[in-house]
């Protein structure tokens, strides 16, 4: 399977520091729903951010569908690749149908408002992700959760090939989480979308998810399907914690701490 | 799923839009504009217009372009306001709370207390100097905020309350050094007003100023991204660095050039744009040419009161400005602290 995200040899550090990413060699592939897992500071929202381009690699490259991205106007980027950063405040109290529109910003001239057409993209982007009652509310009214939802709608009425998800879970009840990896997978079904998902949330990988990367101290530990990577073994080493123990149950993969 | 007859009741996003609160504004400068022309010290009599050079000279010489520079200077404050709100993510930021009109006042004071007639190539060097201040003041309080804000709520403000202390400071120790008829001309500018003898001054600041509107209105769909955050503002294709200078160096200039002529006069980029955000929603593309037409019916209304409240005694216009914004300050203040860290 192609990738259509592809890191080589990426490295990066922000300013001064340490590098955060180390020689970086993956393939997102198309199609799938991938999971970047690894501890707290491992350098997976550097890699995330790195894929949406807005982090640009000190060394090596980020390609998309083969093409270097930094070579990629950035509006025609937005087209492709959607990024829904780590659960953030807003400060103005913008509607809901606002926040998603700009989803369609991509798509629109400049001095141009969204039309009908990008109206209709919003209000279906809302009701993909069982948001859609909320389009007349104010984000600032939202419960984290409610907010985090509008965030996946407003990257989806982008009509990317591609979704970056940054721990979108966080906010979430048990509910909601799961239900934002359904219609992740159902998305992938339907239309073929890509998605890459930093997530702590382990035992939701199992089956719905195609691929995980396994990252730790910004390099790349262990990649492949599910149920190889989550083990006693390679999830011990990932968090440097040989508490943590699996099990396979029907289909799935249950993981804990002891 | 939804349609859009289900959801009729949202408010519409459209350029008719736009064009109803720009109209409704239009009308309003209109009307306070010619307030202002009629009433003062003596209210404007047409038959004398017509017959009596002297009543003309006043007119054209005085009161028009005093009108006209209320609303040069509204305008310019107002959308400045409402673009480094959305630039810096906080709703009580604005040139004077950000410092950047006390970093201008600087300049500005620095010029003053070396001559005001001074040009470089035809551009008053007091501009520049207001500007070069402005700038700096932007630049260090866009520093403060970045390495402090994660670690403080409300970095932002205090960095603009620090750039004012060193910026009031800084001004009276230019006061004190500089000769007593400069330092009494600082202090006369630093009151702030609008009055003007004729159009030479204005010409002069459309210069700056119109470049400055067209680029920030231009500049109101990346302004309306970045309102909703800067990553996701990049993730949708801005390029967030490069608006970034921009929108501090327009901003900048605006201010600068603004409070070189007409002192310091606060608040009209905090009250403004909230104005225009109540009555016609959050778009940074409908808030920015609004606020634009509000500071100038705003400041022309505010000039107004500073000319007739107390006649024949005339308020200084900041003075009048500060007044209201002062509270309106502290009611957002408040309003805001229910919801989220400032």
């Amino acid at each position: 399977m192609s990738a259509i995200l592809e890191a080589r040899d990426t490295e990066f550090s922000y300013a001064s520091g340490p590098a955060v990413v180390r020689g970086v060699s993956l393939g997102v592939a198309r199609g799938q729903l991938s999971a970047l897992i690894g501890p707290n500071g491992c350098g997976k929202s550097t890699l995330v951010r790195l894929f949406a381009g807005l982090l640009a690699p000190a060394r090596g490259e980020v390609r998309f569908d083969g093409t270097p991205l930094r070579s990629i106007p950035r509006r025609e980027a937005a087209k492709r690749i959607a990024y829904v950063p780590q659960a953030t405040a807003l400060a103005f109290p913008f509607t809901v149908l606002e926040v998603v529109l700009t989803g369609r910003s991509p798509y629109t001239a400049r001095f141009r408002f969204e039309d009908d057409r990008d109206r209709e993209c919003a209000l279906r982007a809302l009701a993909t992700v069982d948001a859609a009652h909320l389009a007349a509310r104010r984000v600032t009214e939202l419960s984290g959760g409610e907010r985090q939802m509008v965030a996946v709608a407003r990257a989806l009425a982008q009509e990317p090939q591609c979704l970056l998800l940054d721990e979108p879970s966080a906010a979430l009840d048990l509910k909601h989480r799961a239900a934002l990896v359904r219609t992740l997978a159902a998305l992938r079904d339907s239309r073929g979308l890509t998605a890459l998902v930093v997530t702590h949330d382990l035992h939701l990988i199992d089956p719905l998810f195609d691929h995980v990367f396994a990252l730790r101290g910004g390099a790349l530990l262990a990649e492949g399907r599910p149920h190889e990577v989550l083990t006693d073994a390679v999830l011990g080493e990932v968090y440097d914690d040989p508490h943590v123990r699996t099990r396979r149950l029907e289909g799935r993969t249950l993981i804990w701490s002891n | 799923m939804q349609t859009l007859a289900q959801t009729g009741v949202l408010p519409q996003v459209t350029a008719v839009r736009l064009w109803r609160a720009l109209a409704l504004l239009a009308v309003l400068v209109l009307v306070l504009g010619a307030a202002a022309l009629w009433a003062g010290a003596r209210t404007l009599d047409f038959a004398a217009l017509r017959s009596d050079p002297m009543a003309r000279a006043l007119f054209f010489r005085l009161r028009l372009p005093r009108v006209v520079m209320a609303a040069l200077i509204g305008s310019s404050l107002a959308v400045a306001g409402a673009a480094l709100q959305a630039l810096f993510r906080n709703p009580l930021a604005e040139p004077a709370t950000l410092g950047v009109t006390g970093g201008g006042g600087v300049g500005a004071s620095i010029a003053i207390a070396f001559g005001w007639g001074a040009r470089f190539s035809g551009i008053p060097v007091v501009f520049l100097a207001g500007f070069g201040g402005a700038l700096a003041a932007v630049l260090l309080v866009h520093r403060i905020a970045r390495s402090g804000a994660l670690l403080l709520p409300g970095a932002l403000l205090l960095a603009g309350v620090v750039v004012n202390l060193i910026a009031s400071a800084a001004i009276l120790a230019i006061q004190y050094v500089a000769d007593s008829s400069r330092a009494l001309e600082i202090l006369r500018w630093i009151i702030g007003s609008v009055e003007v003898i004729g159009f030479d001054t204005i010409w002069r600041m459309l210069l700056f100023l119109v470049p400055c509107w067209v680029a920030l209105l231009a500049l109101s769909r990346e302004l309306h991204l970045l309102a909703m955050g800067e990553e996701t503002a990049g993730a949708l294709g801005v390029n967030v660095e490069r608006c970034e200078t921009a929108i501090h160096v327009v901003c900048s200039l605006l201010v600068g050039v603004t409070v070189a002529v007409g002192g310091a006069i606060g608040f009209v980029g905090l009250i403004v744009p909230h104005a225009v955000r109540l009555l016609f929603g959050e778009d940074l593309r409908i808030v920015l040419p609004g606020s634009l037409l509000m500071g100038a019916a705003f400041l022309i209304a505010a000039d107004l009161v500073a000319r007739t409240a107390l006649a024949p005694i005339e308020l200084p216009v900041g003075a009048v400005t500060a007044l209201i914004g002062g509270p309106v300050f502290l009611w957002l203040l408040h309003r805001r602290q229910r919801y989220s860290a400032l």
